[in-house]
Formats: structure tokens, C-alpha cells, sequence
């Protein structure tokens, strides 16, 4: 059964994977096992995450992406995340809407995903999602994060080369040098720079780059673009290629991907530690005892937390 | 670990040449709110685009909505292909300016339910809720 589903993917089969991917992201289990087989075929494609705030251009400069890629004769996967709504838990995916002309042509294969209550702009299914699509053989695959603000540093974990979309009219220069999202891109890209603030952003954000060290031999660029009308996409796609030619002669490239398989496990170790946590604090007779300590002051939080971690791990030392 | 609820996933989809999508991105909305992923492709979508991307985002229906009058051959496209991609079992519905003797002619041709003008959102919620558990 299983066996037969990866031949059909591995084959192109479509419908199999995308079915197999809505297995993946309702946490079936017997998709796992699917997985396994994929797993050991995937690992090629070069995988580029798209982070910035809401609104910044991160879907129709994916949109473009993905024609210039196509016009090279490469094949693409596209990943685009949305949040999805505390409230009802429904979510509105629309980040397809900038990318639908793609939508008949097969070598192009777009799927959107609700964070599920997943933080820093990915959703947890992600990283199964782009094994699916690296196994059945994409060239190239872009991972568009949810609009994020100032902390969405995920991506950088499951990325061969993150790219950083800011546009104009979002805050003074103090933002630019602000920690977090402006210290993870491989590349910045000053979207709309039609705008008539976009040379200042341009400047602000090269002063707040000024003097970061080259990493993996790669100083960041800042390119400029008006995804709507395809202002400098070509050029920006060059780049990413250049950054991967540049992660490869350098080593790099083994090193990324031992950081984003790094990522993916550990994110499963934390699922997994979090579900068999909330699962015992859920035998509340238990820990009525912990709570009412905790709750009258007898006991403190760290401490009851590092007996209880001692206990439930079977961690011998726990700091 | 504990099977999980499924969520549901639907895509709604404008065919053809009009563009007014009030409508349907209130259907969106709705959708949203009762809990479902609700993928929106956008205006002046041909059928073999809707079909395909029906098909990639792995969903369970497909909603379909179109103001323009060539519902009957658009929304019959849709399903043909849906079938065609080995996707027959998506359930679609529709929605928008559809006379009442297309009705059933459009039943037939595999679209499961029509909504006319002055359907409230919660009955098209409720119906792909009630629907949704035959899968």
C-alpha cells in the first residue's frame, strides 16, 4: 500500500502526493510511513524561504520567481503559508491567488498550508510538505513564510537561502537595525521600488548591514524589485543561484542541510515532548498536589518544574 | 498518539469572465469562521486552472461561483475535469445567478448543491459541515 503510493509519487503522480500531504498535516499516522520512503529520495532541490511582513510582496515576487525559474526550464514546488485563526481554527489561504496562472502547468506544483497554531510564520507540516516535493524531483522550491513581524527567524532553519522582503512606508530606520528577521537573510529584497521611500530603505537597511561579517563567503546584496510588473526578478533569481553556487564551493551547502534536518527533528522532539507532557498534566489527580504547592507558595515553579521534567523524562541530571 | 480531527478544506473559485467576487469572498469568510482552510485562486479562473489547483491543495470541495450566466458550461467543466484528474471524488457546490431550471440540470451533471441568491452563509457552513462527514 504504502509502497505503491511513493512509485505514484515518485512518478509525478500529483493527486497521490497532494493527498498524501493533507494526510501529512492532519498527523496521520499511516502517512508516516509513507514519508519514509520519500525521505530517502528527496534531498536535491534547492530549497529558498520568502519571509517578510504582511503585504510586503512575498507572494507576487513568488509568483515571479517561479515564471523566471520556468523560463529556465526548471521545475518548481511552491509552499505558501497563511495563519490560521485562533478563534474558529479556520484560516483564509490566499496566497495563491498571485500565483494561480501557474496553476496548468505541470511542472509547477503550488500548495498552501494553515499555520496551525504553529509560531514564526511556518506551520509544522512544512517540513514533510517540501520533502514531498523535493522527492518527486523539483528543482526548485520556494517556501513562503506568513507574513511575519519582527521575530519570524523559522524560516532559517528550513532553507538553503532565506530571502528577506521588506518594502517601504513600514517604520523609520531604527527598524532596520533592529535583531531578529534583519539577521537571517542570505538576501534582502527591497520590493515596490517604484515607491518613492524605497531608496531610503534601501540605504537604511544597507547602513544596518554595513559591517556584518560574510557568511559561508557570502556578503548579503540588497536587490531592489516591483514584483508587480516583474522589475527585477530575473536579476533577484540569478542571485539565488549564485548564493547556492556560492553554499556549494564553500562547503556550505552540506552544513545548511544539516541545519534544516536539524530543525525539522527537533521540531518533531518538541511536538512530541510537548503531546506526552500535556498528556500527563492531564491525569490532573496527579499534580493537584504540584498546583496547590505552587498556587499557596509552598513551592516555586523551577524547582517543581525541574523534579517534574527529572520525573516524567527520566532525566538523570536536569539542570 | 490519538487520531486527530480531519480539517476540512475547500477551495472557492471564480470561472470565467466576471469579476465580481463579493460573493464569493464572503462565502470565504464564512467558511473561515466555521472553522475550515479556505484556499481563494481569485477572479477569471478557466476550469482546467481551478481543476488543477483543486488537485494540488488536496481539498475536499470545491465552491464555485459565477455571476456571469455561463455557469452551465463552466461549472460542468469543472467537474469533468475534476473526474478527469482522478479527483471525482471532490464535492463541488456553487453559487450565484443561476435560473431555477438549471438547477437540476446542473445536479445532474455533478454538482452536488446550488446557491441562489439570498442563501445566509451559515446555511452553505452548516451544509459542507453536514456534507463533509460522508467523507
Amino acid at each position: 500500500m504504502n509502497s505503491l503510493i511513493v512509485r505514484r509519487i515518485l512518478g509525478g503522480d500529483v493527486g497521490a502526493a497532494a493527498r498524501l500531504m493533507r494526510d501529512l498535516d492532519d498527523e496521520i499516522p499511516a502517512a508516516r510511513a509513507a514519508l519514509r520512503g520519500l525521505y530517502a529520495r528527496a534531498g536535491r532541490a534547492h530549497v529558498v524561504g520568502i519571509t517578510g511582513s504582511p503585504g510586503a510582496g512575498k507572494s507576487t515576487l513568488a509568483d515571479k520567481l517561479v515564471e523566471a525559474a520556468r523560463r529556465k526550464g526548471q521545475t518548481v514546488g511552491v509552499v505558501a503559508v497563511d495563519p490560521t485563526s485562533p478563534i474558529s481554527g479556520g484560516a483564509v489561504l490566499g496566497d495563491r491567488i498571485r500565483m494561480q496562472r501557474h496553476a496548468a502547468d505541470e511542472k509547477v506544483f503550488i500548495r498552501s498550508l494553515a499555520a496551525r497554531g504553529s509560531v514564526g510564520g511556518l506551520s509544522r507540516s512544512v517540513f514533510d510538505t517540501v520533502t514531498v516535493l523535493d522527492a518527486m524531483g523539483k528543482d526548485l522550491i520556494i517556501l513562503e513564510t506568513a507574513g511575519v513581524g519582527q521575530d519570524g527567524i523559522k524560516v532559517a532553519g528550513a532553507a538553503h537561502t532565506v530571502l528577506v522582503v521588506l518594502s517601504p512606508g513600514q517604520g523609520d530606520d531604527i527598524q532596520a537595525i533592529k535583531a531578529g528577521v534583519l539577521e537571517i537573510g542570505d538576501i534582502y529584497v527591497v520590493n515596490k521600488c517604484d515607491h518613492r521611500y524605497s531608496e531610503q530603505l534601501a540605504r537604511s537597511l544597507l547602513l544596518a548591514l554595513e559591517g556584518t561579517a560574510p557568511r559561508d563567503g557570502w556578503t548579503t546584496p540588497i536587490i531592489k524589485t516591483e514584483a508587480v510588473s516583474g522589475k527585477g526578478t530575473r536579476e533577484l533569481l540569478d542571485v539565488i543561484g549564485a548564493h547556492r553556487s556560492a553554499l556549494v564551493s564553500g562547503r556550505a551547502w552540506e552544513r545548511r542541510s544539516m541545519n534544516m534536518a536539524r530543525t525539522a527533528f527537533m521540531e518533531l522532539l518538541e511536538t512530541g515532548a510537548r503531546e506526552f507532557i500535556s498528556g500527563e498534566l492531564a491525569r490532573e489527580k496527579r499534580w493537584r498536589r504540584t498546583f496547590s504547592d505552587l498556587a499557596s507558595r509552598r513551592a516555586d515553579p523551577h524547582s517543581a518544574a525541574r523534579s517534574a521534567l527529572r520525573k516524567l523524562l527520566n532525566i538523570k541530571a536536569c539542570k | 498518539m490519538n487520531e486527530k480531527k480531519r480539517k476540512i478544506r475547500v477551495l472557492i473559485a471564480k470561472p470565467g469572465l466576471d469579476g465580481h467576487d463579493r460573493g464569493a469572498k464572503v462565502v470565504v469568510r464564512a467558511l473561515r469562521d466555521a472553522g475550515m482552510e479556505v484556499i481563494y485562486t481569485g477572479i477569471r479562473q478557466t476550469p482546467e486552472a481551478i481543476a488543477s489547483a483543486a488537485v494540488q491543495e488536496g481539498v475536499d470541495f470545491v465552491g464555485l461561483s459565477c455571476l456571469s450566466g455561463a455557469h452551465n458550461n463552466l461549472f460542468t467543466r469543472v467537474v469533468r475535469l475534476l473526474r478527469k484528474k482522478g479527483a471525482g471524488d471532490i464535492i463541488v457546490f456553487a453559487g450565484g445567478i443561476i435560473p431555477a431550471p438549471d438547477i437540476p440540470k446542473l445536479k445532474k451533471a455533478g454538482v452536488r448543491e446550488i446557491f441562489p441568491p439570498g442563501t445566509s452563509t451559515r446555511d452553505i457552513a452548516q451544509w459542507v459541515l453536514q456534507t463533509a462527514k460522508e467523507l
